[in-house]
């Protein structure tokens, strides 16, 4: 996110480093580069140099004794073997792997599109109807993101014992007759869990952008003759289509990377792509896998993390 | 779940009615995205405060009502959350690491948004992005990544514990004051620090007595948000807590709720949750407070959406 000089400022790149031509002010060239320096530093040492580990000890070996990893920082020994026996956990035929591939995907689709559907129909609600309870409702809507993820799953956690509430009110209405295993690992149950964990950051979002849309903007399409829902398809929907994108991307993100809601919702049966990684982890041995696995990760992840960074630089740029 | 509780059954003739004065006019409160929104809210928030209300429990159970007593806050000798001391170990290390992060990440943070706000050198760009990447890569990604590095090239620098989870975390948050900074520098502009500059300050001087006093609200805001989401924090320290009196509350809530968690984690959470809604609630009066008369609404939409 490039700062964009005002129109008609020429930036300068000379020896005399950036200099503010309106003002006269001058600073000396090493001035501003000396603030960005700490954090530069920060992340080089502990956001690149990480990664770098990570390739390194996924294309390493093991110590035959301890069977702790053994990271090559070399590139050209670099080995790939336990990166393509990876790989292929995932998809040759004792894909031992696939099942909790395919489950990452089945789970964050269908979390992310129900997070889609309450989150609209609330934020829609919170921005156009709401009236004098507005900042009443906002509180409310903003007070789970600030609430640990891990305690809301524990809440949920206990509401779905055997004979937690959720059983006790299905079983007062006659709706079971004995208490449902709902932590037996149940797909729904993990689904769920995730809609709830998640769907603060696809509210924020769209209430934003639904907010800003003008009343003026939907009188017209009324008065150009569109009917209410015609009205919403055509000019509300593609007013909010980024940030429903937006939306989609950042709960997405997380969910790929979530073992903890398996774990404490669901059982074996229910583990996700971020319980290879977690199980692996700790496993000894399994470090070049571990890496193998994160990497595995980060090509799934990289693409819609590319595209939330380039929409949100767009939206600040038309701001 | 509480959706359909709330709204009361309707025959299929006052649908239709419904329907039809709706088309008429398209302004009027709807019905079905009110109960929707309270089915949501009730939804989101009926749980938490459930768990809030056990940790009162008299009984062993989380999931069954057995009489009122603050038997795991303070009156167990051993097992409540004020006596037992690996609970009493992880509430301090939870706000020990919280307001280091919050000492490391906001002045780093703070002072990169202000360069790179001004820096238009080639290398700004890169830099920025990094920053803005370390925002949205998954947690999980980061925290196996930094375990990788403190278990094998940083091994003999940095072992796990509490330095380790230290670093990982302030990685992790410094992003928020980049962008929380950063989006205030571009609504004040550059135009008070030059007219301070045309009046015979210093740089320094014009940074120190203009802009990071214009900068307040911003940096405050920083620091709510910062200390909040560290006390919430759980996949990072995780990863690389190391002596069992290096992890903090988040962490022994997750492995408690993995065996048999007792009322007494609830009450852990009660205490991460007043503690971040605290320094949110603080954070946002001084915001509003400090954000006064300077073109900011100051509401809690500009609050929230920072």
């Amino acid at each position: 996110m490039e700062t964009t000089s005002p129109p008609g400022t020429k930036r300068r790149r000379g020896w005399r480093g950036d200099a503010d031509q309106r003002s006269g002010a001058w600073y000396p060239r090493w001035y501003w580069p000396s603030f960005t320096g700490p954090g530069t530093l920060w992340l080089v040492l502990l956001f690149v140099l990480p990664f770098y580990t990570v390739l390194s000890v996924a294309f390493g070996t093991v110590e035959p004794f301890f069977r702790t990893p053994l990271p090559v920082y070399q590139p050209w020994y670099w080995n790939f073997a336990t990166f393509s026996t990876t790989l292929e956990k995932l998809y040759v035929s004792p894909a031992i792997y696939q099942p909790a591939l395919i489950r990452t995907f089945t789970y964050v689709f269908a979390a992310s599109f129900i997070c889609l559907v309450i989150g609209y129909a609330v934020a829609y609600y919170a921005a156009r109807f709401a009236g004098k309870h507005r900042v009443l409702v906002l509180v409310l809507l903003v007070a789970p993101f600030w609430i640990s993820y891990l305690m809301r799953i524990y809440a949920w956690q206990s509401l779905l014992q055997p004979d937690g509430y959720v059983n006790d009110a299905l079983g007062a209405l006659h709706l079971v007759s004995s208490p449902v295993l709902w932590l037996s690992g149940k797909p729904v149950t993990v689904i769920l869990g995730l809609v709830y964990g998640y769907i603060p950051f696809m509210i924020l979002p769209l209430y934003g952008s639904l907010d800003r849309i003008e009343a003026s903007m939907l009188e017209a399409g009324r008065d150009l003759g569109a009917s209410p829902s015609q009205t919403f398809r055509r000019v509300t929907l593609p007013l909010s289509k980024p940030a429903i994108l937006a939306g989609l991307v950042i709960v997405a993100l997380p969910m790929f990377g979530d073992y903890y809601t398996s774990n404490l919702l669901g059982t074996q049966q229910t583990s996700m792509f971020g319980n290879l990684i977690d199980t692996s982890v700790y496993q000894a041995g399994q470090g070049p896998e571990a890496g193998s696995l994160v990497l595995i990760l980060m090509v799934i992840v990289i693409a819609p993390m590319l595209y939330y960074l380039r929409e949100t630089r767009r939206a600040a740029e038309s701001a | 779940m509480s959706s359909a509780t709330l709204v009361p059954p309707t025959p299929a003739s006052s649908t239709a009615s419904r329907i039809r004065g709706w088309r008429k006019n398209p302004w009027r409160r709807p019905r079905f995205l009110q109960a929707i929104t309270i089915g949501y809210l009730l939804w989101s928030l009926i749980p938490v405060a459930i768990a809030v209300v056990f940790s009162f429990n008299s009984g062993r159970s989380r999931s069954t009502w057995q009489g009122a007593s603050l038997r795991w806050w303070n009156g167990d000798p051993f097992d409540s959350l004020f006596h037992d001391p690996t609970l009493r170990a992880a509430m301090l290390q939870t706000f020990r690491l919280s307001f280091l992060t919050v000492l490391i990440a906001v002045p780093i943070g703070t002072a990169f948004a202000i360069g790179i706000d001004r820096w238009h050198g080639r290398p700004a760009r890169p830099a920025n992005f990094m920053m803005l990447l370390s925002f949205v890569v998954p947690e999980m990604i980061l925290g196996v990544s930094l375990f990788l590095l403190f278990t094998n090239l940083f091994k003999n620098l940095v072992p796990l514990g509490t330095t380790a989870q230290l670093l990982g975390l302030a990685t992790f948050q410094m992003s928020y004051p980049v962008i929380i900074v950063r989006a205030r520098l571009l609504s004040i502009g550059p135009e008070y620090e030059e007219a301070a500059m045309d009046l015979g300050a210093k740089p320094g001087q014009s940074i120190r007595r203009v802009l990071l006093p214009l900068l307040s609200p911003a940096i405050l805001a920083s620091v709510a948000v910062v200390f909040a989401d560290s006390v919430d924090d759980f996949v990072i320290v995780r990863y690389l807590s190391g002596p069992a009196n290096s992890e903090p509350l988040s962490v022994k809530i997750y492995s408690a709720a993995r065996s048999s968690p007792t009322p007494a984690v609830n009450a852990a959470a009660t205490v991460m949750l007043m503690a971040t809604l605290a320094m949110i609630i603080v954070g946002y009066l001084v915001y509003r407070r400090f954000a006064r008369g300077t073109g900011d609404a100051g509401d809690m939409a500009s609050f929230t959406q920072l």
